[in-house]
């Protein structure tokens, strides 16, 4: 939080009510009649109902090919789709021309991974200034940084990319609090790494990665040269994330997904600054990506169309720029100032029953979103059973994060998180389901 | 909650011959990679000699490590004592029959002359992702059996009135 700005207010029980109103299903009742208790945000978020409307719409009225077509529908597509592309824009605080809708965001890390690879080809890099080519040609003695907190996904590309160019995979290493070990940091970051990926929230921990300025990690990639990329998967439904695309934050590249801010799924969105995107070889060839296709070879498309191969997911990005303007209405000084509340109810909560031990920081500052815990002597299976027996949705497992989970020396984890709907009488309804598991699984509760 | 039945919890909390044990004739590792839930086990065969049952193997030791969810470790626990001392094609039945219960959404209550205590699971089938959990040490039992050249082959037959 930065002192000398006007806190916002957290969301009073009013706008809560109101809010969730506006999305639909979470009306519905579970397992038998029990009010749906939604607590699973982090996996993916709801929807309000103007980002089905949104959908809807575009395929009542406007549904054609984009980027296609020599008739109305086809213009009136392709605005749908670039003004979605111009609100991201917005919500990133970027320009409109470095944005790049995606599947998802594991799409995204992919799209960057194989850029690297993928400048290796003969010719792959033609026209590119040799500053540019430089940075992205990638080969054995480079190294690639991730750190031990990421998702799978910002972690097997990268495995994958490493393996097939030899380059050498690192990592910046966790401490038992759930924060990444910076004081090593000079130990990891050298001048023989090229890439930085991480992420800005942990989807277990909820820790949230210092990424602004005077951040000992971008500063060490900045250092040595490395371009420097986010997964904001699980900080865009939360926080203004537009410090990231500031000209001077040092971030290169930065992914989101649509599914989890209140979007449709099959959309995402990566963001990277132009000149990265300008000297980045394709990942996915084909249709709409060209300039000249002859049967010899083809030229490409400038960016962001280089990288949107194929008829794109017009409808979906036409909903998740409803979503993010669902969120931007509300504001997401007040969206983060709500979730800070829950965050420390919801720790509360875990600190008066001390057979749970929550993972990760126990300041609530430090975290977003979520709250994964172990209970003693239960599986976290068996606990988001009991839990989901009384109408309560959680993750259990190792949330697509299993080496964080083997750093922390536990094999799995339940994990309770939030989204801009969550209300503070859930996480009461979340501390009475967790009650019956001493009972079932007799703990001395 | 009907999926914690108390035999399910005994066999979680005390599960019955546990422990890697030796002699064995092949050792498989297996994982469910959504939850992490691992287990190790042993097949140790032997072949009668003599009698009816002249040729046909049998399981002299079954054991195991398991960790994980109350139902994964129950379940194993429950596969040692339905196939310890039996002959492999006696525990194929067993498991023919325990499948179509886990895969039935509840529609197969399960036969306690067929399947032992594994009729506690009947619970597990209402709750489609454990039954992962529940087949976990089934499926290892599986792939012990084959890597250690049985024939399973009756595994996958439909169980007789089904």
């Amino acid at each position: 939080m930065t002192t000398g700005q006007l806190a916002a207010q957290p969301l009073s029980e009013v706008e809560i009510g109101r809010i969730r109103a506006d999305f639909p299903l979470l009306r519905r009742t579970v397992r038998g009649g029990r009010p749906l208790v939604y607590l699973d945000s982090g996996a993916t978020s709801q929807k309000p109902r103007v980002v089905l409307d949104a959908e809807r719409e575009f395929y009542e009225r406007h549904n054609a090919a984009v980027h296609r077509g020599a008739h109305q529908l086809a213009e009136e597509a392709t605005d749908a789709f670039e003004g979605a592309r111009a609100t991201v824009a917005r919500f990133l605080g970027a320009d409109p021309g470095e944005v790049v809708f995606t599947k998802n965001g594991t799409e995204g890390l992919n799209l960057l991974a194989y850029a690297f690879s993928n400048a290796g080809a003969p010719g792959a890099l033609d026209g590119v200034d040799e500053s540019w080519a430089q940075r992205l040609r990638l080969g054995p003695g480079d190294e690639v940084v991730v750190t031990e907190m990421e998702h799978h996904a910002n972690l097997v590309p990268w495995q994958e990319l490493c393996r097939r160019t030899g380059a050498t995979l690192r990592w910046i290493g966790v401490d038992d609090d759930g924060e990444l070990d910076v004081a090593r940091l000079d130990e990891v970051v050298g001048e023989r790494t090229r890439v930085v990926a991480l992420t800005h929230v942990s989807n277990v921990l909820g820790t949230v990665n210092d990424l602004g300025p005077g951040s000992p990690v971008v500063a060490a990639a900045r250092a040595v040269g490395a371009l420097v990329v986010v997964d904001a998967c699980q900080s865009a439904p939360h926080l203004d994330i537009r410090p990231l695309t500031a000209a001077d934050s040092g971030v290169d590249a930065l992914v989101f997904t649509g599914h989890k801010t209140l979007g449709p799924s099959g959309v995402g969105v990566l963001w990277a600054r132009r000149r990265l995107l300008e000297a980045m070889p394709p990942f996915l060839t084909g249709g709409s990506m060209i300039e000249v296709v002859r049967m010899e070879g083809s030229t490409y498309a400038p960016p962001p169309a280089k990288f949107e191969a194929g008829v794109p997911m017009a409808a979906q990005a036409v909903g998740l720029a409803a979503g993010l303007d669902y969120l931007t209405e509300v504001g997401l000084d007040r969206v983060h100032a709500h979730d800070q509340q829950l965050m420390r109810h919801t720790l509360d909560v875990m600190a008066d029953r001390p057979w749970l031990r929550v993972l990760g920081p126990q300041d609530p500052q430090r975290r977003i979103g979520a709250v994964a815990f172990v209970a003693d002597g239960v599986h976290p299976h068996d606990v988001g059973q009991v839990l989901d027996d009384s109408g309560v949705a959680v993750r259990t497992g190792h949330h697509c994060a299993w080496p964080l989970h083997r750093r922390l020396r536990v094999p799995a984890s339940t994990r309770a998180s939030f989204g801009i709907y969550t209300s503070l009488g859930e996480i009461e309804a979340l501390a009475e389901a967790l009650d019956r598991v001493p009972d079932i699984f007799g703990l001395a509760g | 909650m009907d999926l914690y039945g108390e035999l399910i919890l005994d066999h979680a909390k005390r599960p019955q011959h546990a422990g890697l044990r030796e002699p064995y004739d092949v050792e498989v590792n297996h994982v469910n990679p959504t939850c992490g839930d691992e287990i190790s086990l042993r097949v140790h065969l032997d072949t009668v000699a003599g009698g009816a049952q002249d040729g046909a193997a049998v399981l002299r030791d079954v054991s195991y490590d398991a960790l994980g969810c109350s139902i994964s470790v129950a379940s194993a626990s429950v596969l040692a004592e339905e196939t310890l001392g039996r002959p492999v094609a006696q525990t194929l039945q067993t498991y023919r029959h325990l499948h179509a219960m886990l895969t039935s959404r509840g529609a197969d209550p399960g036969d306690a002359e067929q399947i032992g205590d594994a009729v506690a699971f009947a619970g597990v089938a209402k709750y489609p992702a454990r039954v992962k959990c529940a087949l976990l040490p089934w499926t290892a039992y599986l792939d012990a059996l084959a890597r250690a050249g049985a024939d399973i082959s009756a595994a996958s037959e439909r169980p007789e009135g089904a």
